[in-house]
């Protein structure tokens, strides 16, 4: 709705090119928002997810660029080296029995500082074409790579062409990544763990493995965050700060997107929505007419209170079951 | 041995730690530069002034985390109150810094005890609401940021040989201490952080006791953002962004539990002055960044493998 009155405000109106500028701005938020769904749906809590972006987008800057075997391997290994980085934040959490939101800060540490010894200062770069054909509607992968020899059919061009690539890759990551783990025995653990830790391991539940399985694939989306940023950009840059926004956006994406902080409930896909909300409100922000009746909420100076203020009314929105509770006691669980 | 007994284990193991520390810090400077910078009095009496500021904000810190939530907006919680104090200036500047701690301390505990928003999402979304405020307020630059006289004083005045700001740290120490073990208010932060829900059935008004917590953490952070800005005799944006993770680190360090009701005040202390002398000590072996923050993370986490490890999950 908010993304509506957007559209329907800004100068250029519904077009392909706004949707894929504004879905490039996204795509990071929505997958590090992912990112965090998962170890927050097993009642965990990671705080490295923005830290492991930055480290992947640090490699995605050292690694992909060259001939297309050296491109598939960069972007491989990328996804490889967040992947680990959830293993070994699972692996703490699991086995070395920390409290995740305390492992995962000191974890964080620790990848902002690999990523610092990759790039002490923002540079590197990434293949062109493929940063262009990930940013871009769809159409322009055929003309950069020319899949039809003689001029792209009118059906492709008119349809699928005109989908942006980043919403297409979302849709596939939730697809072919985010729905199957869903309904593995693991990824059903990971619900069952948030729920009630104690029932999930009498029912015998491996909930070892679950933990692990969660913050990995946490790990992997936040890869894949910082992968495309790397693509977006152009470079890689170890940005400490912009790190620690990631993290804190995601957290407020996912309570947004419907995802108990307690764990148990919630999933992915709201989260993708949570991450859209935020977005889409410094997005309207930007083109309310400043002469307008709503001119003042576009005044540059203000927007950061009223994005504050959203975020803190859209969460005490949850606080309206306070209100219906007979028992007080109910409260406390 | 009863000595021994009365010191809890992560403060013994955090201030071995510190030896530790110290004495590389020392092999280090005796063999680069002939000298033991490390364990003279007068960098010790410098970093004990530093770490006054991380302590302030840990102790306050300190006090929500047994409550078993956490305070995100200490950040602008420090950079607020000195800014607001900074631009009143005067001899209301400091009421006006607490105040405003008073006043964010009683926002986040009505919206946590009241609202029963989670307290990590809660206070996140205060902490931008401080930073759109600031910002709406100043414009982008501060109009006046200038400390007052006063507050240069209290951070970095020496009158009995000491900074200032660390025997403020000291008192609040002090207070503290006493708080939380020797008066009802304290038992029942601990009570509260076990399990609400007993607290509760026992007849204690627990969202007071949550407000008076968060209470007691903004008006640490404001403090401290009042002494930040007397040290560096300025104001300025974003200056408390560096303290918020540092201040959980040294209490989680310092051996509180964060699922709350758990720790001693020592142990914040302690934990306190090994996360400033870390950083000091790593910063004059002219340490890179990224190596910095790699061993600060995995000091953090042996640390906590050493005594931080939970329960097993068993029904």
């Amino acid at each position: 709705m908010l993304y509506t009155l957007y559209s329907t405000l800004h100068p250029k109106g519904w077009t392909v090119d706004l949707l894929v500028q504004n879905s490039n701005e996204s795509f990071a938020l929505i997958m590090v928002s992912m990112a965090q769904t998962v170890p927050v749906l097993t009642g965990g809590l990671d705080l490295s997810v923005g830290p492991i972006m930055t480290m992947t987008n640090c490699i995605a800057s050292v690694l992909v660029s060259g001939n297309p075997g050296a491109l598939v391997g960069g972007i491989a290994l990328c996804l490889a080296a967040g992947a680990l980085a959830g293993f070994v934040n699972g692996c703490i959490v699991v086995f070395g029995r920390i409290q995740p939101i305390i492992a995962t800060l000191a974890t964080g540490a620790v990848y902002i500082g690999f990523s610092l010894l990759l790039r002490p200062t923002p540079g590197g770069k990434v293949d062109e074409n493929l940063a262009w054909v990930a940013t871009n509607a769809f159409s322009e992968m055929d003309t950069t790579f020319h899949w039809f020899p003689d001029g792209a059919p009118g059906w492709f061009t008119h349809t699928v062409g005109l989908a942006p690539v980043p919403i297409l890759l979302i849709l596939l990551i939730v697809a072919l990544v985010w729905l199957p783990f869903r309904n593995t025995v693991t990824g059903r653990g990971c619900y069952a763990v948030g729920s009630s830790e104690g029932a999930a391991y009498m029912s015998g539940l491996q909930v070892w493995r679950s933990k692990v399985a969660a913050y990995t694939l946490g790990g992997l989306f936040a890869a894949f965050g910082g992968l495309y940023l790397a693509l977006q950009t152009g470079t890689g840059n170890a940005d400490i700060p912009q790190a620690g926004a990631y993290t804190l956006n995601s957290i407020a994406a996912v309570v947004v997107g419907g995802t108990s902080l307690f764990g148990g409930s919630g999933g992915a896909i709201g989260s993708i929505f949570g991450a859209l909300v935020l977005r889409s409100i410094s997005f309207c922000f930007r083109v309310f007419d400043t002469e307008g009746p709503l001119g003042f909420l576009a005044n540059p100076l203000l927007q950061p209170i009223f994005e504050g203020v959203i975020l803190l009314l859209a969460v005490s929105l949850g606080a309206a079951r306070v209100f219906r509770v007979k028992n007080r006691l109910t409260l406390f669980t | 041995m009863s000595l021994l007994r009365a010191i809890d284990r992560p403060t013994l193991i955090a201030g071995s730690f510190i030896v530790v520390i110290l004495f590389a810090g020392t092999v280090y400077t005796v063999l680069t530069q002939g000298t033991a910078t490390f364990i003279e009095p007068t960098y010790l009496l410098q970093q004990a002034k530093i770490a006054a500021f991380l302590g302030i904000v840990a102790a306050g810190m300190m006090i929500v985390i047994l409550l078993g939530h956490i305070d995100l907006s200490v950040p602008w919680t420090i950079a607020a109150s000195a800014m607001l104090a900074t631009a009143v200036g005067g001899a209301w500047a400091i009421p006006v810094g607490l105040g405003v701690g008073l006043a964010v301390g009683l926002v986040n505990g009505l919206g946590v005890a009241f609202l029963r928003v989670p307290s990590m999402i809660f206070t996140l979304g205060v902490n931008a609401v401080l930073r759109g405020l600031m910002v709406m307020l100043t414009g982008g630059f501060a109009p006046q940021s200038d400390a007052t006289k006063v507050m240069i004083w209290i951070a970095a005045g020496e009158p009995l040989g000491v900074a200032n700001s660390v025997l403020v740290w000291a008192l609040i120490s002090v207070v503290l201490v006493f708080m939380l073990t020797r008066t009802p208010l304290g038992r029942y932060i601990y009570a509260t952080g076990n399990r609400e829900a007993a607290t509760y059935l026992s007849g204690i008004n627990t969202r007071l006791v949550l407000i008076a917590g968060f209470v007691i953490c903004s008006l640490c952070a404001s403090l401290s953002g009042l002494l930040i800005a007397g040290y560096a005799s300025k104001a300025f944006q974003a200056m408390g962004d560096v303290y918020l993770l540092p201040a959980i680190a040294a209490v989680v360090v310092g051996g509180t539990n964060i699922l709350g009701g758990q720790g001693r005040y020592s142990g914040t202390v302690v934990g306190t002055i090994l996360i400033v002398l870390l950083q000091s000590v790593l910063s004059v072996a002219q340490m890179p960044e990224a190596g910095r923050q790699i061993i600060y993370g995995v000091v953090i986490i042996v640390m906590l493998l050493a005594y931080g490890r939970g329960s097993a999950a068993r029904a």
